[in-house]
């Protein structure tokens, strides 16, 4: 079926992963390195190295040491965070629903993380002062993913139809709730929504770093540990249980670090749609569906990804910012319509 | 020859007096006039938050919001500002060719520090709040002054920002000016019998429609003009979503939606099809009216200006209001 097409040769893990890291660590200091404000790259090195204890002779201002160090430095790390939490948690759905447009939102942590942040304004909460809305977003998150799996479950089993069925309820009932406090909420409490909900790391300082970085790592850490499951997981449900996976303990484990992780990023970078979808395929094209390869790769490249889009909304229109979300629609809408496109002329689609 | 000479004369005098009167236009605008009044620095100011802050520098300022950036070229520090928000529209291209920071609830730390400025001033909404604290961190002033949504906002906004500029008399001077104006407004309008209900519509793209209720600013120009705000009455606080049983059961005379908003939708046909508006008084009556959105919502110094305007308009038995001309 489908004419002749041009396969894009497989590059193995073992050369993959060194690419990644370096692109990481490339687009790390591009990231640090550039912004809106013009820092030599000798000062940039200075400020890193003095808050490390070492000093060098390169002078600099307060004000480059505030932007470089309390500004740029923790939005990179929490690009780095959100774009590999994004990226492994899209590689996992997709191999745990057998499905290429599954993506984190599927399990119902978008509209929750939205609904929680929606719930804080509106409601008027802000006991935890500047990280009420983050918190709530998290929890939101995390207690409507938790739902979902636990609607979906019967049994003592959950069938993937289920489960996403039962994702696609509850994404609807928390879009309503949302709307219904939308209603009720002042038009100046929703304006901090909105801009939240267009996604951006434009809040990131040290501490909503530290408060995203424990769930992302962790996550990040453990998701190795189902990549042989989840290459089963490709064969079918039965056959993954013949070959020896206990798909329901994994699969609620899988649902449960996807949801803190993913809980935890939307938390604090709002609504940053595509990356999930678009880098488990691009990575899939060039180093196959080997989920030992797939998950770390996902994880290097959604960071990758993140820090480039995100240095590109805040330098294109600076001094001005444009949301993070915008750019990565920008980017994801085309891709997955050129996606399917290659798809149905390499071998007549998915179906 | 004497004639030529005497028919050149008057031609080069009426020259003279067509290109002089736009400069002396300019020259007897608020603000240009007395020539920038030298700033007394430091300056010490205790912002809304409650924290005190020094100004030492006024030299490269970036006003948050329209409002702010008005209050600052009233005061005649136009020359010192080095960006502006969105918002900031007037006067009518005093503003072009600065870099943009984009929009007020949204705006970028890195990308204010890139303007190099000595000092930002910004309203309460102006965030995110963590982008404010980074400036702050960076070493610049930020002062973030009130605005409370009564008739007492542009006072109050005048003084603090020329307070945190370090030219209190310049502030002092406009106060008085502007206080005297929406005085003189609130006291013609309350020498009229009549009381029309007048709604507050706002407006913005296909998916807002709102209407003003207790609380909003909207609310506070229209009942200064003697009128009585019509979502109030019915029990709206701030704003809530448009129904069109809301705006039939309201009733209202007159209808005042803002400029940009109205833009935004289509003009004024968008206007009629908004449900609810096509059965009311207003509309009946072509009392549809649309403002500039700085003018009706800013809480400028020209708030006053713009109240007597208000008040003509709402109360057309009274007699014709004449302005004071600018001394």
């Amino acid at each position: 079926m489908g004419g002749t097409a041009t396969v894009v040769p497989r590059i193995p893990g073992a050369v993959l992963l060194p690419l990644l890291a370096l692109l990481l660590i490339g687009a790390t200091l591009a990231g640090i390195g550039i912004g809106a404000v013009r820092i030599a790259p000798e000062q940039t090195v200075a400020i890193l190295l003095d808050h490390l204890g070492i000093k060098i002779d390169v002078a600099y201002t307060q004000q480059q040491d505030a932007i470089v160090w309390a500004i740029r430095f923790p939005r990179v790390i929490l690009a780095i965070l959100v774009g590999s939490a994004l990226g492994v948690s899209g590689a996992v759905l997709q191999g745990m629903f057998r499905n290429p447009l599954a993506d984190p939102g599927l399990i119902g942590v978008s509209s929750g993380a939205a609904l929680g942040a929606v719930g804080s304004v509106a409601l008027g909460f802000s006991f935890l002062g500047v990280a009420t809305l983050p918190a709530f977003a998290f929890v939101g998150g995390v207690i409507t993913s938790i739902t979902v799996y636990l609607i979906a479950r019967h049994d003592g089993r959950t069938e993937i139809v289920t489960l996403i069925l039962t994702g696609i309820a509850l994404n609807t009932v928390s879009g309503a709730l949302t709307g219904l406090l939308t209603y009720v909420a002042s038009d100046q409490q929703l304006r901090q929504v909105v801009f939240w909900s267009l996604g951006s790391l434009g809040t990131a300082t040290w501490t909503t770093v530290g408060g995203a970085a424990p769930f992302i790592i962790l996550g990040l850490l453990l998701i190795p540990r189902w990549g042989g499951s989840l290459n089963l997981f490709v064969l079918g449900e039965r056959e993954a249980r013949h070959l020896g996976v206990n798909t329901e303990r994994v699969r609620i484990e899988l649902i449960v670090v996807t949801a803190l992780m993913t809980g935890a990023a939307v938390a604090v970078a709002g609504v940053v749609g595509f990356v999930g979808l678009i880098v488990p395929h691009l990575i899939r094209l060039i180093a196959g569906p080997n989920h030992r390869v797939l998950l770390p790769a996902c994880a290097l490249g959604g960071a990758s990804l993140v820090l480039l889009a995100d240095l590109a909304a805040r330098t294109i229109a600076s001094p001005a910012e444009l949301p993070l979300g915008v750019i990565t629609a920008l980017l994801g809408g085309p891709f997955l319509i050129v996606l399917m496109l290659k798809t149905r002329q390499a071998q007549g689609g998915w179906a | 020859m004497f004639r030529r000479s005497l028919q050149f004369a008057i031609v080069a005098l009426a020259a003279l007096l067509i290109l002089g009167s736009p400069l002396s236009a300019i020259a007897l605008q608020d603000g240009a006039a007395t020539p920038a009044p030298a700033p007394q620095l430091p300056a010490t100011v205790t912002d809304v938050k409650g924290n005190e802050i020094t100004v030492t520098d006024v030299s490269r300022i970036v006003p948050l919001s329209g409002d702010v950036a008005e209050i600052i070229y009233d005061l005649g520090l136009a020359a010192n500002v080095v960006g502006v928000d969105v918002s900031a529209v007037y006067p009518e291209g005093q503003w072009d060719g600065l870099p943009t920071i984009g929009f007020e609830r949204q705006l970028s730390a890195e990308g204010i520090l890139s303007l190099n400025p000595t000092v930002v001033i910004g309203k309460e909404q102006a965030g995110p709040i963590t982008v404010l604290d980074q400036i702050r961190e960076a070493g610049v002033p930020v002062v973030i002054v009130q605005e409370p949504q009564t008739i007492e906002a542009p006072t109050l906004k005048i003084a603090a920002v020329a307070a945190a500029l370090g030219v209190p008399a310049a502030g002092e001077e406009l106060v008085v000016k502007a206080r005297a104006s929406i005085d003189a407004a609130i006291a013609r309008a309350a020498t009229s019998t009549s009381k029309p209900t007048v709604m507050f519509l706002y407006v913005r793209g296909g998916g807002t429609q709102l209407i003003g209720g207790k609380g909003s600013v909207a609310d506070a120009m229209i009942e200064a003009a003697g009128g009585v705000d019509a979502g109030s009455a019915a029990g709206i606080a701030y704003f809530m979503p448009v129904t069109a049983e809301a705006i039939v059961a309201a009733q209202p005379e007159v209808i005042m939606l803002p400029k940009s908003g109205v833009d935004s939708i289509g003009g004024m046909d968008a206007v009629m099809e908004i449900p609810g508006v096509a059965e009311t008084p207003a509309a009946a009556n072509n009392q549809i009216l649309v403002f500039d959105d700085l003018l009706l919502l800013g809480m400028t110094p020209r708030t006053g200006e713009f109240l007597q305007e208000l008040v003509t308009l709402l109360h057309p038995e009274l007699p014709a209001f004449e302005a004071t001309p600018a001394t």
